[in-house]
């Protein structure tokens, strides 16, 4: 594409899973929209580019970059400042860059740990010597190399200013469409917001007219410990959903698929921790008002950080396990 | 939409195609300096410029195993799939299996054929995304076309806009059957201990029907297309039965009562590097065959056979190195389970002459066959009365203790294994994923396409594509190799002389 009056806009990835990709693959026909209307000036796998190119772009020439994965490596972290120069508008795109999303939950676990599981314990090993890979190995006066890891996982905006905000594990075509179009036709609403819908998940769902005015929790149950009437609201049948507390705009696909809300778009503009504000509209509603019938009732959620922090761990109040520093290369 | 658009639109959509399935098949890509989430290979030459050693490395961990410690196991079908976006539902499955051996819960026989009907239909939409975007490329549009055209645009121009655009459509629709019972289609939700959380509902039928035919269509007018350009043609299959990408060694793969392949359930076969049986073993057992070498030079860890012992990275009739995936499937089966794909198998092992065939680059062929039988097992279950039963989960009613899953990823051979406490809370969590029981084979080829490629210090400029056909073949995801992010394959090369001095540098 020659160059021309057209906004320029740029697809990059850091620590993601590749569904942010399929994402923008199952706009299918969209497609043709956004290729038509811009230019596409860096996206790695589908166009040619180099980094110096890159690097040559005037600063804030590239109208707009959305940036998916978090980000877990000095790498990653150089090109979401390179590209935060060079764009008028950064997006975080997905629930990795908008709150580091599942791989945030390594937060919780120092990276010796990870090692020394690969490399010692797991029970697939055979490696009574305990070899670990080295950042500088010496064979036969050969020094092959390998990159540290880092400790912590960070969403983009704990490393660069971000402009706006596509959440989900991964966004909806529709979502994106949506995103893109605002962006082209400069309808964009203040800087910082989230570009989806600000309703609750429960305002889209189609069981929320069975959903009581009033929850009152006797117990919690696992998705796995009971079947699931598909046509009535999983929080009035005991099941943990995080559709209260959680942004509206996917159509709610996983109650679609006879599952709960787990909270991938993270929570609307009127809440600032999402899991705080689940967790303490779900308790609130614990039938039992003696300690051990409440800690009984609470038996139901076994692991609160997984539940109510699974893609914003890194993000939120709780952030990371106050033992782990944030840069820190344990070897 | 007029034509100039709907070309336009075919070549977006194909661009973005590409786009998922990561830089694995570009050369001329690497926007970076550094080399973190990257595959890197370093070449050492001796004193003569000839190839001492190349490595292949990984250099990235994520430590799923570590960071789900703790989470409840009916969460690890959802947590595992981000491991990787591409092949999502392989993770989700084999996690769900490892539910119901963990709660000693079988799925009811609707759930079970719910779940065998989403997983070949997500076999054959990615089986058709290599075979038409990934290394496809290579023999449709050819191994020496320009790199700007070796990709699914190019693919498209080769074979025609209307078969490009039936490639797109198809995946499209597969994906879509995939997300009516997974909810969303990139990380499905369906699995649950002893089935799946939502049934089909009898009205849905027909179209899914129609869709399974369809797809059986797609996939048969696939293997000509393969046939037509492939193997008509004598330079292509000389190259892939040049010694280049050629290795004998052992092949492992899962297999029904019968010895022909299932992707979803069965036993995992092990044949040597001349096709005998050696080893047989329920996927609860893969420890006692399975085990996993360090290397200190690469995160990625090295998957041989256990009752061998490590033997190093060499070839041959003791070797302990064995492959996974489409190729490996075909050569421990002895035969395909449905009629088209076991035509098409014999006519396979016949022209390359007999089992077990040894040429990485037949993979291609191999998983050609695969989604002919991926599509006749859709028909068979789509067609089967029970599919629209509503009696899809059986609650699970025991203490769990230990659980292994087993699925025939796209890639090869895919192992869950959990732990927990008598809540079901995980304890241990072991993940066996395909590209790492191909580790060993995959460092072996990137080594011989080196030493085949590079004298007196000489770099052909071909060098980078044909190491990646090498690999490329194995359809690896560094990704789920490390449990790493991201599940893209970029690569660096370099090149150091005798006295450890860069001498090239090639990326992508």
């Amino acid at each position: 594409m020659s160059a021309t009056s057209k906004p320029k806009v740029a697809f990059y990835w850091c620590a993601s899973c590749g569904g942010c990709e399929e994402t923008v693959v199952d706009l299918a026909e969209d497609i043709l929209g956004v290729v038509e209307k811009v230019d596409l000036v860096l996206w790695p796998v589908a166009l040619d580019f180099k980094y110096h190119h890159l690097e040559a772009m005037p600063d804030r020439s590239i109208t707009a970059t959305l940036l998916n994965g978090a980000i877990r490596s000095t790498e990653q972290e150089e090109m979401a400042r390179l590209l935060r120069r060079k764009s008028q508008f950064l997006l975080a795109y997905g629930s990795c860059a908008v709150s580091g999303g599942i791989p945030g939950l390594a937060n919780q676990f120092p990276l010796e740990q990870v090692l020394r599981f690969n490399y010692e314990e797991a029970p697939t090993l055979l490696n009574e010597a305990k070899t670990r890979p080295q950042t500088h190995f010496a064979e036969s006066g050969r020094d092959v190399t390998l990159p540290a890891l880092h400790q912590m996982v960070r969403a983009l905006d704990q490393v660069v200013e971000v402009d706006y905000y596509v959440p989900g594990c991964p966004p909806t075509p529709n979502i994106t469409r949506a995103a893109l179009g605002a962006l082209l036709e400069g309808k964009l609403p203040p800087k910082g917001s989230v570009l989806a819908p600000d309703i609750a998940l429960c305002d889209e769902c189609p069981r929320k007219k069975s959903k009581p005015a009033n929850l009152s929790f006797a117990e919690f149950k696992r998705p796995h410990q009971l079947l699931v009437d598909p046509a009535v609201c999983l929080l009035a049948q005991g099941v943990v959903c995080q559709g209260p507390g959680t942004r509206g705009g996917c159509g709610a696909q996983c109650p679609g698929g006879n599952m709960p809300c787990t909270g991938c778009f993270g929570p609307t503009s009127r809440v600032h921790d999402q899991g705080l504000k689940i967790l303490s509209s779900l308790c609130a509603n614990v039938e039992a008002k003696d300690e051990p019938g409440i800690v009984k009732t609470l038996d139901g959620i076994p692991d609160p950080v997984g539940t109510f922090y699974r893609y914003g761990l890194a993000k939120s109040l709780l952030r990371r396990k106050v033992t782990l520093g944030v840069n820190g290369f344990p070897h | 939409m007029n034509s100039a658009l709907q070309q336009g639109w075919n070549e977006g959509a194909a661009r973005a195609n590409a786009a998922a399935q990561a830089d694995r098949r570009r050369v001329t890509i690497n926007p970076i300096t550094r080399l973190e989430g990257h595959g890197k290979i370093d070449i050492f030459l001796d004193g003569q410029g000839d190839v001492e050693r190349a490595y292949f490395q990984v250099p990235e961990l994520r430590g799923f195993e570590v960071f789900c410690l703790g989470r409840p196991a009916e969460d690890m079908p959802q947590l595992t799939s981000r491991i990787c976006g591409v092949c999502p539902t392989a993770h989700h499955m084999a996690s769900t299996k490892a539910l119901d051996a963990l709660y000693q819960t079988e799925p009811t026989s609707a759930g079970r054929k719910i779940r065998e009907l989403v997983y070949n239909t997500f076999t054959l939409e990615d089986h058709a995304l290599h075979v038409f975007v990934l290394g496809g490329p290579d023999f449709i549009v050819g191994p020496d076309a320009p790199a700007e055209q070796r990709n699914i645009v190019g693919v498209i121009q080769k074979v025609g806009l209307e078969a490009g655009k039936r490639v797109i459509t198809t995946r499209k629709r597969l994906r879509e059957l995939i997300a009516y019972f997974g909810g969303k289609v990139v990380h499905p939700v369906m699995g649950l201990p002893g089935g799946v959380s939502k049934a089909l509902q009898p009205a849905d039928l027909p179209g899914f029907q129609q869709l399974a035919q369809d797809g059986l269509d797609f996939a048969l007018w696939t293997l000509e297309v393969f046939k037509k350009i492939v193997l008509e043609n004598p330079a292509y299959v000389s190259t892939i039965t040049s010694d280049t990408y050629t290795h004998k060694t052992c092949y492992m793969g899962m297999v029904d009562e019968q010895n022909r392949v299932n992707f979803y359930d069965g036993k995992l076969r092990v044949v040597d590097c001349q096709g005998r049986e050696i080893f047989k073993f329920s996927p609860q057992q893969y420890r006692d065959f399975v085990a996993e070498h360090v290397e200190p030079w690469s995160y990625m860890k090295f998957t041989f056979l256990k009752p061998r012992g490590w033997q190093g990275f060499v070839e041959g009739v003791d070797s302990s190195v064995y492959a996974v995936g489409p190729l490996a499937r075909l050569n421990v089966a002895d035969g395909m389970a449905t009629p088209r794909a076991q035509a098409a198998y014999e006519e396979f092992f016949k022209t390359l002459g007999g089992r077990p065939v040894h040429h990485t680059l037949a993979t291609h062929w191999a998983r050609v066959i695969e989604m002919i039988y991926a599509a006749e097992r859709m028909v068979q279950l789509i067609n089967d009365p029970e599919i629209v039963s509503p009696e899809v989960r059986r609650v699970p009613q025991t203490v769990p203790k230990t659980g292994v899953g087993v699925v025939e990823a796209p890639r090869g051979t895919l192992v869950h294994h959990y732990e927990t406490d008598e809540r079901g809370l995980i304890r241990m969590a072991n993940l066996v994923v395909a590209t790492g029981h191909n580790a060993s084979r995959i460092a072996m080829s990137v080594e011989k396409a080196a030493r085949g490629l590079i004298h007196q210090g000489r770099v052909t400029e071909g060098l980078l594509n044909q190491i990646e056909m090498a690999f490329r073949a194995y359809d690896p995801c560094l990704g789920c190799a490390t449990h790493a992010l991201p599940g893209h394959l970029p690569l660096h090369v370099r090149l150091y002389d005798c006295h450890q001095h860069l001498v090239e540098e090639l990326r992508r």
